[in-house]
């Protein structure tokens, strides 16, 4: 009895390590994989994935690891089944993690994965000293998020300014009578300060740093944010266009609704782009995968689906800087 | 595990007559590498954490230039500020209150579930109290976080001022967690218990609660103690369920009822969403590290309190 329970034991220490060597192998070809090509391809093993490799896209192989913003994720993990399901990418296997986007940014900038999934632009992220890293990256965007703020059922308000809404976020306005509602006190359901929802919602819709007010309750989980709102009277949080429903009141910005027809001109400024970052140009399999992503096959079905607007659709552009070019 | 060895010597008997006890060796041998190699690696794999957090929780004082006072005692948090601010009083508060507070609550409860498994009715209360008790252990941190955000939180907000989150709520949150911990150890201690203690007490004529809170409760304090610091490292390490009912704003509250952070709620906020080697995710590294350090004292005071019991 002994024996066999080392023998499990042991066993499941040989797997284990196993499995960390051929990771750790993985992410070597990973981080070589921008300069060295063909050694990827040929990891799919197939008798002519040597051809393969230049081939004028007919067949790709090879590994494609993505990792970040847990905003994006779903989406990335949706598009990457359907991926892995054509036949005609049958050799590319594609591995989505979360992470949250300062770690997707990092690990793709240090070539451990070779897509890093971000809310925000990498200028935003890598400051100050770190500012170059930021330039070896490859922006792609694949896909638009909206924002709206949204205020408890109990809150009369259902249009709010930009100053008002500065003047809530930086604690300045305390009751929901001094912009015009019933009288009852504020509680912000705010976005930790790295929160890349947080920097999108100030800086389009605020256009100012908020305070973290005394009192205020700060979440990460869109979720979590969603059922404070919900439950708690006279609450006013933001969240992202696909997680609104009848459980919390919608509030108009400076007169304009969330809604795609104004998002898309740009007359509703309160939205982002999603990116998938790459070290440098992306190797085939991961080249093939972000052709993919902004394929009509995948913009015009999951994208939308899930509650995301696509890139297409825009009729306005913005850069890193937030300005916008026609 | 030491009686079918017991049985099958005989066989292994007739086995190394044939072929020269080369089992033995053999099973020497492989006991000896097994057990090195998992030592080994529990060591190396222990040094690298401490090792990965020092060297990320120091570079924020080092390279950083963040002052340690300044760490310990400044009480705005506010490193994404035009002027970043890294005031880790208000979380180091926030931590030693809850887990406090969840002790507090907790520790008469594990102790009287305890003593009523043990002492007043030890066949239903082994039999049916102890696990459910020990079930609770079983259960997800997000679940104790979901509960307290749809009964906790509300019930809080109806009763008291305020919005229901707060250290109260994270308190309460804490203490059901920590309950398993504190009754098993409370209830191995007091069954334990010598029975000549007990039957001498009542020899002398003392009633059972005499016996007791005379007897009883003080003879094995260092270990119900015990009990209760290993429930208030685990209230201090645990993330997610507090995260989700403290609220989370960097400040020290001026009641129960208002939101308030933990060490290990902002490490968990933020820790994915800023760049690795940038000052923000130091400074979390340095909470981190701060962490480390109170898990070794927490250690420490059980070593200290196993020591008393021993003698």
């Amino acid at each position: 009895m002994r024996k066999a329970l080392f023998i499990v034991v042991a066993l499941m220490l040989t797997i284990g390590l196993a499995a960390c060597g051929s990771n750790k192998d993985n992410n070597g070809g990973n981080a070589n994989s921008g300069t060295e090509n063909t050694g990827n391809a040929s990891t799919g093993g197939n008798a002519n994935a040597g051809g393969n490799a230049n081939a004028g896209g007919e067949t790709v192989s090879g590994q494609v690891l993505a990792a970040g913003s847990t905003a994006l994720q779903p989406l990335v993990e949706q598009v990457s089944k359907k991926f892995m399901e054509d036949a005609k990418y049958s050799g590319v296997t594609v591995q989505v993690q979360g992470g949250g986007s300062g770690t997707g940014l990092t690990q793709v900038q240090g070539g451990q994965v070779n897509i890093g999934n971000s809310d925000i632009f990498a200028e935003e992220k890598f400051v100050d000293a770190d500012a170059d890293k930021a330039k070896e990256l490859v922006d792609h965007q694949v896909a638009v998020v909206a924002m709206a703020a949204v205020v408890n059922k109990s809150v009369t308000v259902d249009n709010l300014t930009k100053q008002q809404l500065v003047d809530i976020f930086t604690g300045k306005v305390k009751n929901w009578k001094e912009v015009g509602g019933q009288d009852e006190k504020i509680t912000i359901i705010n976005r930790p300060s790295s929160s890349g929802t947080r920097k999108t919602f100030e800086k389009y819709a605020l256009g100012t740093k908020s305070e973290d007010v005394a009192g205020s309750i700060q979440e990460d989980a869109s979720g979590t944010v969603k059922k404070y709102v919900t439950d708690t009277p006279g609450a006013i949080g933001y969240l992202a266009l696909s997680y609104l429903d009848d459980t919390v009141k919608t509030v108009k910005y400076e007169g304009v609704e969330p809604k795609e027809e104004n998002i898309v001109t740009g007359d509703y400024p309160i939205w982002a782009y999603e990116h998938m970052y790459t070290k440098g140009e992306p190797d085939a399999a991961t080249k093939a995968f972000l052709d993919y992503m902004v394929s009509d096959e995948v913009q015009k079905s999951d994208v939308t689906e899930l509650g995301y607007i696509p890139v297409g659709n825009m009729k306005v552009k913005r850069d890193a800087a937030g300005a916008i070019v026609k | 595990m030491e009686q079918p060895a017991v049985n099958d010597q005989p066989r292994v008997h007739q086995r190394t007559t044939r072929t020269i006890a080369k089992p033995h060796v053999m099973e020497e041998w492989v006991g000896k590498v097994f057990t090195t190699l998992c030592v080994t690696v529990l060591v190396v794999t222990i040094a690298a954490i401490v090792y990965f957090v020092a060297s990320h929780g120091l570079a924020t004082f080092i390279t950083d230039g963040v002052s340690l006072s300044g760490l310990l005692s400044g009480l705005k948090w506010d490193p994404e500020g035009d002027i970043p601010l890294y005031g880790a009083l208000p979380f180091i508060f926030g931590s030693f209150s809850t887990s406090l507070l969840a002790a507090i609550i907790a520790a008469p409860l594990g102790v009287c579930a305890a003593v009523f498994m043990t002492q007043i009715m030890p066949g239903l209360g082994k039999r049916v109290l102890q696990p459910v008790i020990e079930l609770l252990a079983g259960i997800p941190s997000v679940v104790f976080g979901f509960v307290g955000l749809s009964i906790v939180v509300p019930f809080l907000r109806s009763v008291f001022p305020g919005q229901g989150i707060g250290i109260a709520a994270g308190a309460i949150v804490l203490s059901f967690m920590i309950l398993p911990t504190i009754t098993t150890i409370a209830t191995d201690a007091l069954s334990n218990l010598q029975r000549g203690l007990k039957e001498g007490s009542f020899a002398l004529g003392a009633t059972r609660w005499q016996t007791i809170y005379r007897i009883v409760i003080p003879t094995t304090l260092p270990s119900l103690l015990t009990g209760v610091v290993l429930g208030m490292s685990r209230a201090f390490g645990e993330a997610l369920a507090v995260q989700m009912v403290i609220g989370n704003a960097p400040h020290i509250p001026h009641s129960l009822f208002e939101s308030a952070s933990t060490l290990t709620s902002v490490i968990t906020l933020d820790m994915g969403n800023t760049i690795t080697g940038s000052t923000h995710n130091n400074a979390l590294w340095s909470l981190a590290l701060i962490l480390l350090a109170m898990t070794f004292i927490f250690v420490f005071i059980v070593r200290f309190l196993e020591r008393r019991n021993n003698r």
